[in-house]
């Protein structure tokens, strides 16, 4: 595919409304207040996505879903990555809606997806074991037990995992790794909350203890590889998104900042050791947007070629764009950057915490070079 | 509106490629049919090698003459008066005069070179000290300018001067064009880091310039000289290389070169570390490959961003950092220099295929050349985020009362 970056009117539009939509209700005081409250997740403003249709926007029209295209999606995750208002829109609208769509069958796919686009379901998906591995051993295993299936072990790093109303999870089994439907509240499933560097984005660590399903909860039986790699991907296309959308917001408040600052009888900006730094930040903000924005057009053309190329670039890149600006916007605020009440902490904590989510830049480029035939030694 | 521009566009485009078939004409008398078509810069009066139509049919132009055979190498060829002068006579002279430069411009019959930077007027172009003085209905000029492509080979010049010295800077400039093959005017090869000379240094001895060669009034030198930089950006990254292609390409290459030779036994592997830093390169030179094509559909769009602005600064620092990685791929033959140092005089500023070795050494200038990556960091800084400007004490001076080194 050749790259665009043609925006029509339609996305202009959903990029307003997102934009009102976060900025009304992703207030500093709510993002802390949600933050530090019991569920970490602001339940009420993730109603009012679903009745605007932005939860289930990607949903295919005949699972009650919008049937737009990632591209749509990225612009959500953009404007949600500027205000940091804890919503499930990750673990619900992409991971868990993404192994849904790709492994699901007709059934499963009416009933999880039409309750992710009305905003009744919340999903998660536990594909690590508690090491951060991709369900390695030892993970969780799932053994035949009668008519239905008996899980056990371990998940951890699970984002949303404690208040998900339906974990998908990854499971060992005598034919490879499957993928289980799993309610939130089943007998024998421990959901405990991790003490995360990040907190506008809650991660659980889950134990299994024999928790018993039915063999309709089997999402995919043996191979579940494809589908996890699908949901991660298009998991790291929308990251990079929300990445330069919070990075965008770094810089464009501690340029605020500069501008005001006074020190030495002028307004700190005017220096050339911060506006250079800043000018700087502005660089590669803006080819960071293009690695975004293109990842996010690759997966809505679903060229899986490109997918390949394009989504391991954009999270590499957006990362440590993301990184270097929170870093900077802190030290060019000076102290007031290194306080609890400012929020600059905020998107520096999310830009690490994004980073190591889903695999790491040196994942990503190690994922680039095979693609594209470079080996080392 | 729109609809009837492209039916004139396309309609003239079938009747040059029909009356003028590139198999069969030679390029020079291509080009001035092009220019006689109004197909030259698209956006420019008809007469003067336009349609007066909007600048955005030019790609479309330039596409259908390569896709017929046909070659667009003159805006190369002759860049500084092609991309830049064409512009500022259109935009600061009368038709009449304009009319009888523009067509050889364009067929590359006189070549342009660009008289602006001096070696004491750099980044600070308004603090140029070249003098032109009148005398009659002619200028006497003196002074020295540097860093001019193209001047060996070129007929006209496009020049500014320092007319009024008791005013400050900006004030006291007027702008001209130059003939370059006049007596008085010397021109000098400068050699560079690589050992050839791309660029000449021009010297002025009493050249005399007649007035009707004037480029806007005395005085307002500082605004014409703008006309021409801002057409330098618009001419600057209007194309975009395929994927992998420019200073990337130069390490990959390495790369590769060592995988090659270690795996005969005549060389250290590769590690994973240089393999990661690879790709970090690569994938930025991805990036901002992306991002010329963003800004390009954007300015195309009549919606330029600040995209446009801030590829330049990341194109000169990615350009070193990268041909810096590759020689270091290449271990002890980063320490030679293959071709040897030539001291050769280039006939046109090319992007041909060079080593590794040129590369390394060339890219130095890519954050000097065109505006440093410090003036161009004080421009985003404060045309695109707004930033306040340094306090200036030069402002309200006379010229002559400035400090200079």
């Amino acid at each position: 595919m050749e790259p665009t970056f043609t925006v029509t009117e339609e996305q202009q539009l959903l990029r307003s409304m997102a934009r009102e939509l976060f900025e009304e209700r992703g207030t500093s005081e709510r993002v802390r207040e949600v933050m530090l409250g019991d569920d970490g997740l602001d339940h009420e403003a993730w109603r009012q996505l679903a009745e605007l249709g932005l939860t289930g926007l990607t949903i295919p029209e005949e699972y009650g879903g919008g049937g737009a295209s990632h591209v749509e999606l990225a612009i959500v995750f953009e404007e949600l990555g500027k205000r940091l208002l804890p919503l499930p829109l990750l673990s619900t609208a992409v991971l868990g809606t993404e192994v849904v769509l790709a492994a699901g069958t007709d059934a499963q796919k009416k009933e999880l997806l039409s309750g992710v686009a009305s905003g009744s379901a919340q999903l998660a998906l536990a594909h690590l074991d508690t090491a951060g591995r991709l369900a390695a051993d030892p993970g969780v295993t799932a053994t035949r037990d009668g008519d239905g299936w008996s899980l056990s072990g371990a998940a951890g790093y699970v984002v949303d995992g404690r208040t998900a109303d339906v974990v998908v999870t990854a499971a060992t089994t005598d034919d490879g790794l499957a993928l289980f439907v799993v309610p939130g509240d089943a007998d024998g499933l421990t959901r405990e909350d991790v003490e995360v560097l990040d907190l506008t984005r809650p991660m659980a660590t889950l134990t299994y203890g024999g928790v018993r399903v039915g063999d309709d909860a089997v999402l995919c039986g043996g191979d579940a590889v494809p589908a996890l790699h699908r949901a991660i991907a298009v998991g790291c296309g929308m990251l990079a998104n929300e990445q330069i959308g919070g990075a965008d917001h770094v810089l464009r408040t501690t340029t605020a900042y500069a501008r005001e600052r006074m020190q030495f009888g002028r307004a700190i900006g005017s220096f050339q050791a911060v506006k250079h730094r800043l000018a700087e930040m502005l660089v590669k903000v803006e080819s960071a947007r293009s690695a975004a924005y293109h990842a996010a057009r690759a997966i809505a053309e679903g060229d899986t070629a490109e997918i390949a190329v394009a989504v391991p670039l954009a999270k590499s890149y957006c990362s440590e764009v993301y990184e270097h600006a929170a870093a900077d916007g802190i030290q060019l605020h000076g102290g007031i950057g290194f306080t609890w009440e400012h929020d600059l902490h905020l998107y520096s904590k999310r830009a690490k915490a994004t980073k190591l989510l889903l695999g790491s830049p040196a994942h990503q480029r190690r994922l680039l070079a095979d693609v594209l035939g470079f080996i080392a030694a | 509106m729109s609809t009837d521009e492209r039916t004139l566009v396309e309609g003239k485009l079938d009747a040059l490629l029909e009356a003028y078939p590139p198999a069969d004409t030679s390029e020079r008398e291509f080009w001035g049919a092009q220019f006689d078509h109004g197909l030259a810069w698209v956006q420019h009066p008809e007469g003067l090698g336009g349609l007066d139509v909007s600048p955005r049919w030019q790609a479309l132009i330039d596409r259908r003459i390569t896709e017929a055979g046909g070659s667009t190498r003159n805006r190369y060829l002759n860049v500084l008066g092609i991309g830049m002068g064409a512009g500022t006579l259109v935009a600061h002279t009368s038709p009449e005069f304009a009319s009888r430069f523009l067509r050889p411009m364009f067929a590359c019959e006189e070549i342009w070179c660009q008289l602006f930077s001096e070696p004491g007027a750099g980044s600070d172009l308004a603090a140029l000290s070249t003098t032109a003085v009148k005398d009659g209905d002619t200028w006497i000029v003196n002074g020295q300018k540097v860093w001019t492509t193209l001047a060996h080979l070129a007929k006209w010049g496009l020049l500014v001067t320092r007319t009024d010295p008791d005013v400050p800077k900006h004030a006291g400039l007027t702008y001209f064009i130059v003939d370059m093959e006049g007596d008085g005017v010397d021109v000098r090869p400068l050699y560079q880091i690589t050992g050839e000379a791309e660029f000449n240094e021009v010297y002025f001895d009493d050249a005399r310039i007649p007035d009707e060669y004037r480029v806007g009034e005395v005085g307002q030198g500082w605004n014409v000289a703008m006309t021409t930089l801002m057409n330098e950006r618009v001419a600057i990254g209007a194309n975009v290389g395929p994927r992998g292609s420019g200073a990337i390409s130069h390490a990959v290459e390495a790369f590769e070169r060592r995988q090659a030779a270690a795996a005969d036994g005549a060389g250290d592997p590769v590690s994973d570390h240089d393999l990661d830093r690879l790709m970090s390169h690569w994938i930025e030179a991805e990036a901002l490959r992306l991002t010329a094509v963003r800004a390009g559909e954007a300015r195309l769009a009549g919606t330029p961003g600040p995209e446009g602005s801030t590829m330049k600064l990341h194109w000169a620092d990615l350009n070193q950092r990268t041909t810096s990685f590759a020689m270091d791929l290449l271990g002890a033959e980063g320490m030679t220099y293959p071709d040897g140092y030539e001291f050769t005089r280039p006939d046109e500023t090319s992007n041909r295929t060079e080593s590794v070795h040129r590369a390394f050494l060339r890219t130095r200038a890519n954050s000097i050349e065109g505006g440093t990556s410090e003036i161009m960091k004080n421009i985003l800084g404060e045309r695109i985020l707004g930033l306040p400007g340094e306090p200036r004490v030069d402002k309200n001076i006379p010229w002559r009362d400035v400090p200079r080194s």
